[in-house]
């Protein structure tokens, strides 16, 4: 399932990143502390959290994340935005709780 | 590659909008030079929490990476307050960031062993009231 299909089956707004949509999810996590992220979130995963800062973007260039999915429909900084779309980094935003979030993630792509 | 590529990155200290940029365009370059994925998110990571220690503790500092086609070779150094015991700052956990930091999503104290379990090679060197040295290796091949 690539992240196009997950915003679109989930509803899930698309925020930036829009040439990285064609990415396929491999896996989901979910954290919020940016070192454990670094070290432990798959590469091709979808990462869910409610950082939506500038260094957040940084992990997710550099952990190699398919995308970020803010949950709780947490903000997406203006500068994390701009940076997403420079290096081209797919940011959804969900209304649902993190669990809630992932859980949805995980069921769209066994029915894939 | 005919010749090793080497580069020298300047870190700012406490500019946490620019951190990660020096290993970001490592990690370009490595992808345009047609390594495997997997040695560029190892190099990546690795530097790149590097990076952020030079930010959060070191006062900024300087980076030189050689890439060869046997290996990554990075270089951190910082001319911070030093690490007074190395042994503990390897633990997992174990973080002397401010709370402004920990705010941002860092000092979960997983900087150094991230590091650690991401390069083949790595030594601390460090004093004191001098600085901080890091040395790390990833292998290619």
């Amino acid at each position: 399932m690539t992240v196009k299909q997950a915003a679109e089956k989930l509803g899930f707004a698309i925020l930036a990143g829009e040439d990285s949509l064609q990415r396929e999810i491999e896996k989901v996590y979910c954290c919020d502390l940016l070192s454990f992220v670094m070290g432990r979130a798959p590469a091709d995963s979808a990462w869910v959290t409610v950082m939506g800062n500038i260094n957040a973007m940084a992990v997710a260039t550099l952990a190699d994340t398919a995308c970020i999915v803010l949950a709780e429909n947490a903000a997406l900084d203006e500068d994390a935005a701009a940076k997403a779309n420079l290096m081209d980094i797919a940011v959804l935003r969900s209304g649902l709780p993190v669990y809630e979030t992932a859980k949805a993630i995980e069921q769209a792509k066994a029915d894939d | 590659m005919a010749e090793n590529i080497k580069l020298e990155y300047i870190v700012p200290g406490d500019d946490f909008t620019r951190a990660g940029e020096a290993s970001s365009e490592v990690k370009s370059m490595l992808k345009k030079l047609g390594l495997s994925s997997s040695v560029v998110r190892k190099v990546a990571i690795a530097m790149y929490e590097g990076e952020i220690n030079m930010v959060i503790h070191g006062g900024g500092g300087k980076i030189n990476v050689e890439i060869s086609p046997e290996k990554v070779d990075m270089i951190l150094a910082d001319q911070g307050p030093g690490i007074p015991n190395i042994d503990l700052a390897m633990q997992e956990g174990w973080s002397t960031a401010p709370d402004e930091v920990r705010n941002l999503g860092f000092g979960a104290g997983m900087g150094l062993p991230n590091m650690k379990k991401y390069s083949d090679e790595m030594k601390i060197e460090s004093q004191v009231g001098k600085g901080t040295t890091v040395y790390m290796t990833v292998l290619v091949s």
